[in-house]
């Protein structure tokens, strides 16, 4: 393994880090100006990580230490994860370590850690938000499988660095499952980053929250990570979504020196800024669902990725 | 080998030297036996390490003419292998677990515990089908013994009674198979049977009584009955055993017919295995959703495991049977670590539920909970067994699932049209199964460990004794180290895929990570992903703590302000099954019974029932009693009618012997 490829995995983790309460920072003014609110400062994400990691803890009486280590553990997956996804080059030394199913199984592990950590001080609202969390997860886990399933039968591959290289080489012709498997992805993504159809990220309304709710007894440096984590995640969820559908841009294996990785990231953020964009779109043009019809919500997800799956074994075979 | 099975029953008779002391059974012969285990373990992994041919013996023991065959192969070796690990934990749990003054004296228990372990371990030897299904009874007994071990209680006695008719329908069809597939020469030893021709139908019908057989011992739906009664009234290190290593015999057995005995094979048995494998999966994992007893969710969930690894033969059968073997090594590969993988985390959790049940008294979820705080050291390990049953990266449980996963990733290049559209669904019921195990496991972990006490008497709860904590910490061990190094599995089934279907996967040459096809296909590191995580929290750790500071301050819960919080305001184990019985109502019989708003003392009651014992067990039972019913019509109870039987039977031969 060239040191070269270290120096660039260690670029992307960073800048993943750094830019990833950018991107969120960017939905919510996209959506504050769709709101016609006057929208906050782009760089409002870091002031309030500024602020919480400065103030003192306020911990619950009777919390553990598990409670204590679960920011860090939701924040280490969500970094590792960054480094696994092939955002800006798909060349990397830690690229093989999980395939995209397995990276599935590495948001599994960080969904389960913030739901005992809600289940750990023992509140009404904590409870019911991890039951919450979890319900979406084991609705959401099939559909983005079925998502995986279709980019494996395009390209006979679950490792994303080669579905990248996989796909550019293809590019010309664009494959009419591709598009249901998109749109599938698209509501996985919302339901899973707790965006508007499930759940709404700016309110506290007890009834309805679910992200929220399992974090209202976390304060201080902890909300600090467990927020910055929950950004990261959004900020892998797009990556991912790059790496299946739009793979223009990124450092495919070979494309040394600084040329390529320059108009990585310039790709990478054009494409945020439109995802982020886009988010806000439907963000600001759908209404908050009740609880009761995220199964609904889901199974249509499934069902698209699902026709995906028959469109493509119809037509190809 | 035998050696060791032969001092397991010695040590289990052994106790009869000081039958009543607890000390002599209990900090002796438990050890001791844990080592003897340890031991079937390391001859089991160096057999499979040096890949060794067959070897076998005759033993001059059984009835003249008819001796008991022994063999061990690399797929026994594999099964011991697990066996062995897992037993050992189990003893050495055991040797800190059984309290005196319980069902039955210490020695006895200690007797018919150690005859289990060495009839399991004849299962796995036994080369001929007597000596098959002696094991197989004395295994089935000693159990059965062991599950009512304490008997004044009419719950456990009417479980034991329910498991002991399953098995012994199991065995009778397991028989039936033998006398299938020994085809006509009436020579009972496995050798005969590998060369017996059988035509495609018997090949069929002894694969299906096999099947049945089988199936029953492993609680596949719908032979399932049993186990979600026999596993809670039983002691929890004979509850750990008999779902950690006991239906891994009936995977044994069910691999050694299909893959061994029977020479042929034919696709529709892996859609059938795969349909039965799914549908169990599922079936498991709802019904553990809504459970509110500790153990039976356990049980249920052992179900669901079952159901992943009949999923892999099945796949195993289908792949194999359209010429392609790596894949069909693939699948079974899954099989054969998840079978590794569900004996360590599931004797692990049933474990930890008798450190629970010691301390507590309870085996209910809605009277746990909090004891996170006073049992530190059981609450730790508990995680990592959820964590690994949950299927999560990097601990064991996600490794299996995920070469599951893989393996259904291939059927689409099956020939078969319409199966090719029809697997992908197989493929999301897997990924639902898995999702929800993770549901099932953050209730079950949450609801006991976390939270709130939710009775007074659960601060005073004692933590578990060293000898339980070493036995944990095996177990937990063995969940991280398959965990991070999966193919330490991968190549103790590599042995075995290459002796049944003449291929294996090769777990790479890399010692980083596993790539069962190809690197481009797909490839998964749980030693950088566990490395990895820990790194990152650490390194986090100290840069937060040098940048920012580490100040805390404690406080009341703030629950938005809202300052009367009690207990009983977290969620029950009823509670978090809510969505379950919402979205999957149609699986359960259910009856719920709801107070009115005005009601000053409101209860709350929700009953539910497996559809399937109305549908199926009951008309069977009513079926069964009212046959028998026709037939105690002959019973008159006169000795002149006995007579006229007797005078008539003989009449009725002379017709046909004339």
């Amino acid at each position: 393994m060239k040191a070269i490829s270290f120096v660039r995995q260690f670029i992307e983790v960073f800048l993943a880090i750094a830019i990833a309460p950018l991107f969120t920072g960017w939905i919510a003014k996209c959506r504050a100006w769709l709101q016609n609110r006057s929208a906050p400062p782009l760089l409002q994400p870091y002031r309030m990580l500024r602020k919480l990691f400065f103030k003192d803890v306020a911990l619950a009486k009777d919390a553990s230490i598990f409670f204590r280590a679960t920011p860090y553990v939701l924040f280490g997956t969500m970094v590792l994860a960054a480094a696994i996804i092939p955002s800006l080059v798909t060349d990397l030394p830690l690229a093989r370590v999980a395939d995209s199913i397995a990276l599935v199984g590495l948001f599994a592990t960080a969904r389960v850690f913030l739901s005992l950590a809600a289940m750990d001080i023992g509140t009404a609202f904590g409870t019911l938000g991890a039951r919450r969390e979890m319900m979406i997860g084991f609705l959401a886990e099939p559909a983005l499988l079925m998502v995986l399933f279709n980019a494996f039968m395009l390209f006979g591959s679950t490792s994303l660095p080669s579905l990248v290289d996989g796909n550019r080489a293809h590019q010309s012709v664009v494959d009419p499952s591709v598009l249901f498997a998109a749109v599938a992805f698209l509501m996985v993504l919302l339901a899973e980053n707790a965006r508007i159809p499930i759940d709404n990220p700016s309110t506290h309304l007890e009834l309805t929250m679910i992200h929220e709710a399992m974090l209202l007894e976390y304060s201080a440096r902890h909300l600090a990570l467990v927020e910055w984590a929950s950004s990261l995640k959004l900020f892998n969820y797009a990556c991912i979504g790059f790496a299946l559908f739009l793979p223009w841009g990124i450092a495919t294996n070979g494309a040394d020196g600084l040329g390529p990785l320059l108009i990585a990231i310039a790709s990478l953020t054009g494409k945020l800024v439109i995802a982020g964009a886009a988010l806000a779109i439907i963000e600001s043009f759908s209404a908050k669902l009740r609880i009761f019809r995220a199964p609904e919500y889901l199974a249509m997800s499934f069902l698209l990725a699902v026709l995906g799956l028959l469109v493509h074994l119809l037509l190809g075979a | 080998m035998l050696l060791i099975v032969c001092a397991w029953v010695l040590l289990g008779l052994s106790g009869f030297l000081r039958p009543r002391s607890k000390r002599f059974v209990a900090r002796m012969l438990f050890p001791i036996g844990g080592f003897l285990s340890l031991g079937v373990a390391t001859l089991a992994g160096l057999f499979l390490a040096t890949n060794l041919a067959p070897q076998t013996a005759v033993l001059p023991l059984g009835l003249p003419d008819l001796p008991f065959h022994i063999r061990l192969d690399v797929l026994s070796a594999f099964f011991l292998l697990i066996l062995g690990l897992a037993g050992s934990g189990i003893s050495t749990f055991a040797a800190g677990y059984f309290r005196s003054g319980e069902g039955t004296s210490p020695a006895l228990l200690g007797l018919q515990y150690h005859v289990f372990l060495a009839s399991m371990a004849l299962v796995m030897l036994a080369d001929d089908a007597y000596m098959f299904m002696v094991a197989w009874e004395t295994m089935a007994l000693s159990s059965y013994f062991l599950v009512t071990s304490r008997n004044r209680i009419a719950e456990i006695r009417r479980a034991g009674f329910l498991y002991l008719l399953m098995a012994h329908v199991g065995a009778v069809c397991i028989l039936l198979c033998f006398g299938v597939l020994q085809g006509g020469s009436w020579h009972f030893t496995f050798d005969a049977m590998r060369g017996a021709p059988l035509t495609p139908f018997w090949a069929t019908t002894a694969f299906l009584l096999a099947l049945l057989g089988f199936g029953a011992k492993a609680g596949l739906v719908p032979m399932h009955v049993w186990l979600p009664e026999a596993h809670p009234a039983a002691p929890s290190p004979v509850s750990a055993m008999m779902s950690g290593i006991m239906l891994k015999t009936a995977i044994y057995g069910m691999l050694r017919v299909s893959f061994d005995l029977l020479s042929i094979r034919f696709w529709q048995w892996g859609v059938l295995l795969v349909a039965l494998g799914l549908f169990s999966a599922l079936f498991g994992v709802i019904f553990a959703a809504v459970q509110t007893d500790m153990k039976r969710l356990l049980a249920y969930s052992s179900i669901e495991n079952i159901g992943l690894i009949f999923t892999g033969i099945g796949l195993s059968i289908l792949f194999g049977t359209n010429n392609m073997p790596l894949f069909a090594a693939l699948a079974l590969t899954a099989a054969l670590v998840h079978s590794l993988n569900h004996a360590f985390f599931k004797s692990l959790l049933f474990l930890t539920t008798g450190s629970v049940l010691h301390a507590t008294h309870q085996r209910s979820l809605g009277k746990l909970g909090g004891l996170i705080r006073p049992m530190p050291w059981v609450a730790c390990l508990a995680l990592v067994g959820t964590l690994s049953i949950a299927g999560l990266p990097p601990f064991n449980g996600f490794v299996s699932e995920w070469l599951l996963l893989q393996s259904f990733l291939f059927t689409p290049q099956l020939p078969h049209e319409f199966l090719n559209m029809l697997i992908p669904i197989g493929a999301a019921v897997l990924a639902l199964t898995a999702a929800l195990a993770a549901y099932v496991m953050v209730k079950f972990y949450g609801v006991i460990f976390l939270g709130q006490p939710r009775e007074g008497s659960l601060e005073n709860a004692r933590d578990a004794n060293w000898l339980e904590r070493l036995g944990l910490g095996w177990l937990a061990f063995g969940c991280i180290l398959i965990g991070a190094l999966p193919q330490l599995a991968l190549r103790a089934a590599a042995p075995v895929t290459a002796r049944l279907l003449g291929e294996s996967v090769h777990p790479s040459s890399s010692v980083w990570w596993i790539a069962p096809i190809a690197q481009q296909q797909a490839s998964y590191s749980g030693l950088i992903l566990l490395a990895g995580i820990v790194a990152v929290v650490v390194i986090t750790f100290v840069l937060v703590r040098i940048i920012a500071h580490g100040r805390i301050r404690r406080t009341e819960t703030w629950d938005c302000g809202y300052p009367w919080q009690t207990s009983r305001m977290q969620d029950t184990a009823e509670g978090f099954g809510q969505p379950i019985r919402h979205m999957f109502g149609n699986f359960f019989q259910m009856e719920i019974s709801l107070p009115s708003a005005g009601d000053t003392a409101p209860r709350y009651r929700v009953y539910i029932q497996d559809r399937l014992w109305r549908g199926i067990y009951l008309p069977l039972a009513r079926g069964v009693q009212r046959l028998a019913e026709a037939i105690g019509v002959l019973q008159g109870g006169r000795l002149s009618i006995y007579l006229l039987y007797s005078f008539l039977t003989l009449l009725g031969l002379l017709v046909f012997v004339l």
